[in-house]
């Protein structure tokens, strides 16, 4: 198979550059290693580069353009009178009876309590598909992948229609619980419309919580729990001695990248009641002021609120619960 | 435990109870839908949650009737630009992660760092200017102008999943099969190719996936049939009449687009958990 000018050009090969280290060694000049280093950092960019700067293009640019964008008094319906007002946009939001306050309130408390549940629900998940056997364990994975999967657009309108006075069956079903009858118009109100549109949020990303939980039991080293338990320790024990601390890092990501993830809900609140009966989010404000409404300053101060809220989230996380999130960046098996 | 050989009946029971559990709660919502994408316009209203009697008018209705060009264009509008997304998002992000994985050169933290962040950017923050200059280029309402903020949401999950990817393949091998006699090319085609292609698929399938679930771009950045995706015309979806709610149409429209999802997780169940929880928690 091998013919002889593939032998010589693999020898050559095998003296030079695939080789460096011996090379570098054989050499020994502090120049050549330099040489390597500098056209391997060109070679990286050059094949990192592309993904890097379209990534920067399509999100730096544009939060660049929305915060220039928020110091001004500009509509899209009378492009003309736009002027500059510096912070007058901020000041209104953040002024203004209600409005944003009240998004912010809903926005907080769909993020704390749908990743509290999602937290418990998602460890359950967790430890049904760890202690499971095997030959549960890919029917159980498979069947919480489809939440995980579906669009949330979809689950939205599957919880909408579960709940919805004319449609729903849930009305009839639970008829029996005190509170619920045959009139009751769950996106009505407050209260109950909150009720389903986190129901649908964490059916759908329990499953993400779920898996990552998973990952971090399997990392759970198997000595120390059987140690835990020739010492006598209890489930409970073993639980909270032993394996919870032992995957703090993953709860802490977990609930991060959720944390975040909930801040930003739009799709569930939008089809289910589009604000309606005070569920407005940050997110749907930012979106009905400016794409709505079309009061691009407005809209755009909103937007960079939501923005300075969700890096708020971010570097609490990493200062104060000191999150590791660059745990995988470290390249120690790379090379 | 569990895992060590026979159960004893008890436990048999436990986990086929534990079973049911869980696949209910993950599936029940779904057969809701499901049911309800079977009912007729009268049986609507009749707060069961299966149909009376099975139809598929629904299904007729928007794959053959009055809503087919909603419908079928808002799907083939997502799948194409998904697929287009997704496809130049795992390009990109496997030329980025094999850098990565095999390089060393400065700057590589920042690139990962940057992914993370442009990863947990609010999309509604971003959107209004994006709004604003499509409009002005020319951009707003085509295809073109959903693949490229699609990058932003494929890319960044895609450059960790594959980097972690990559960095479990032990490159020797390649200069191993090279003293086996087999070329440069051969190497990497024979050796890492192989090793390599599950994760560059898996990432496929997760960027897949999250493309598909857009709906703010979707919504933001196109106003007609021309490129909206279906998340966005479900989203806009009207009765044939207005005194007609568009339950039923809907429901058989949810179906048809988890049908490819459903797929997929049953073919790759196993690489997709094993994907998503590479690029997050990695010891």
């Amino acid at each position: 198979m091998t013919t002889a000018p593939e032998t010589s050009r693999r020898q050559k090969r095998e003296a030079a550059a695939s080789h460096g280290r011996t090379a570098d060694r054989k050499n020994g000049s502090g120049k050549k290693r330099t040489n390597r280093a500098k056209s391997e950092a060109r070679l990286g960019w050059l094949i990192a580069g592309p993904a890097f700067f379209i990534m920067l293009a399509v999100t730096a640019y544009p939060i660049a353009q929305a915060i220039y964008d928020s110091l001004f008094s500009f509509r899209l319906t009378s492009p003309d009178d736009r002027s500059f007002v510096f912070l007058q946009n901020y000041m209104t939001i953040l002024s203004d009876t209600g409005v944003f306050w009240s998004a912010l309130g809903v926005t907080v408390l769909v993020t704390v309590v749908t990743v509290a549940v999602e937290l418990v629900l998602g460890f359950g998940l967790a430890l049904v598909m760890h202690k499971a056997l095997l030959r549960i364990r890919g029917a159980l994975r498979t069947a919480i992948l489809v939440p995980y999967g579906i669009i949330t657009v979809v689950s939205a309108f599957a919880w909408y229609y579960m709940f919805d006075i004319n449609s729903g069956f849930v009305n009839s079903w639970f008829g029996w619980v005190p509170g619920i009858d045959s009139d009751l118009d769950w996106f009505a109100n407050f209260g109950t419309a909150i009720t389903v549109i986190m129901a649908s949020e964490i059916w759908k990303t329990t499953p993400f919580i779920a898996l990552l939980l998973l990952a971090g039991l399997a990392q759970v080293p198997d000595e120390l729990v059987e140690a835990s338990k020739v010492d006598g320790a209890s489930w409970r024990q073993q639980m909270t001695r032993v394996i919870l601390p032992n995957m703090k890092a993953a709860i802490m990501v977990a609930v991060l990248f959720r944390a975040l993830d909930a801040f930003r809900i739009f799709d569930n609140v939008f089809i289910m009641t589009n604000g309606a009966a005070g569920t407005e989010v940050l997110s749907l404000l930012a979106y009905r002021t400016s794409i709505g409404r079309l009061e691009i300053g407005l809209g755009s101060a909103v937007s960079v609120i939501l923005f300075a809220c969700v890096l708020l989230i971010c570097v609490i996380a990493i200062k104060f619960f000191k999150v590791d999130l660059a745990s995988g960046t470290d390249a120690k098996g790379g090379k | 435990m569990a895992s060590n050989g026979k159960l004893t009946g008890k436990q048999r029971l436990g986990w086929t109870a534990l079973t049911i559990v869980v696949m209910g709660y993950a599936l029940f919502p779904v057969a809701a839908i499901l049911a309800t994408s079977f009912k007729t316009q009268a049986d609507l209203g009749n707060a069961s949650f299966l149909p009376s009697s099975l139809t598929w008018e629904n299904y007729e209705m928007i794959l053959f009737g009055d809503a087919q060009g909603l419908f079928l264009t808002a799907f083939r509008n997502s799948i194409g630009i998904t697929l287009i997304a997704t496809f130049i998002a795992v390009v990109l992000a496997t030329l980025c992660a094999y850098a990565i994985a095999r390089l060393n050169f400065p700057g590589k933290k920042i690139i990962l760092g940057t992914a993370l962040a442009v990863s947990i950017f609010p999309v509604i923050s971003v959107v209004t200017p994006l709004f604003n200059l499509w409009r002005n280029i020319g951009l707003y309402d085509t295809w073109l102008g959903l693949i490229i903020p699609y990058l932003s949401l494929t890319l960044p999950i895609s450059i960790w999943t594959l980097a972690a990817f990559f960095r479990q393949i032990p490159w020797d091998l390649e200069q191993a099969a090279q003293v086996d006699g087999a070329t440069q090319w051969q190497a990497f085609r024979r050796a890492i190719v192989p090793l390599a292609m599950p994760g560059v698929f898996t990432t496929a399938i997760i960027a897949f996936f999250i493309a598909w679930n857009d709906f703010v771009y979707g919504i933001s950045l196109t106003s007609t049939e021309a490129a909206r995706p279906v998340p966005a015309a479900l989203a806009f979806f009207t009765g044939s009449s207005q005194f007609e709610e568009p339950t039923g149409a809907i429901s058989a429209a949810a179906i048809i687009v988890t049908i490819p999802v459903v797929v997929l997780v049953l073919l790759f169940q196993r690489q997709i958990v094993s994907g998503l929880t590479q690029g997050a928690v990695k010891g």
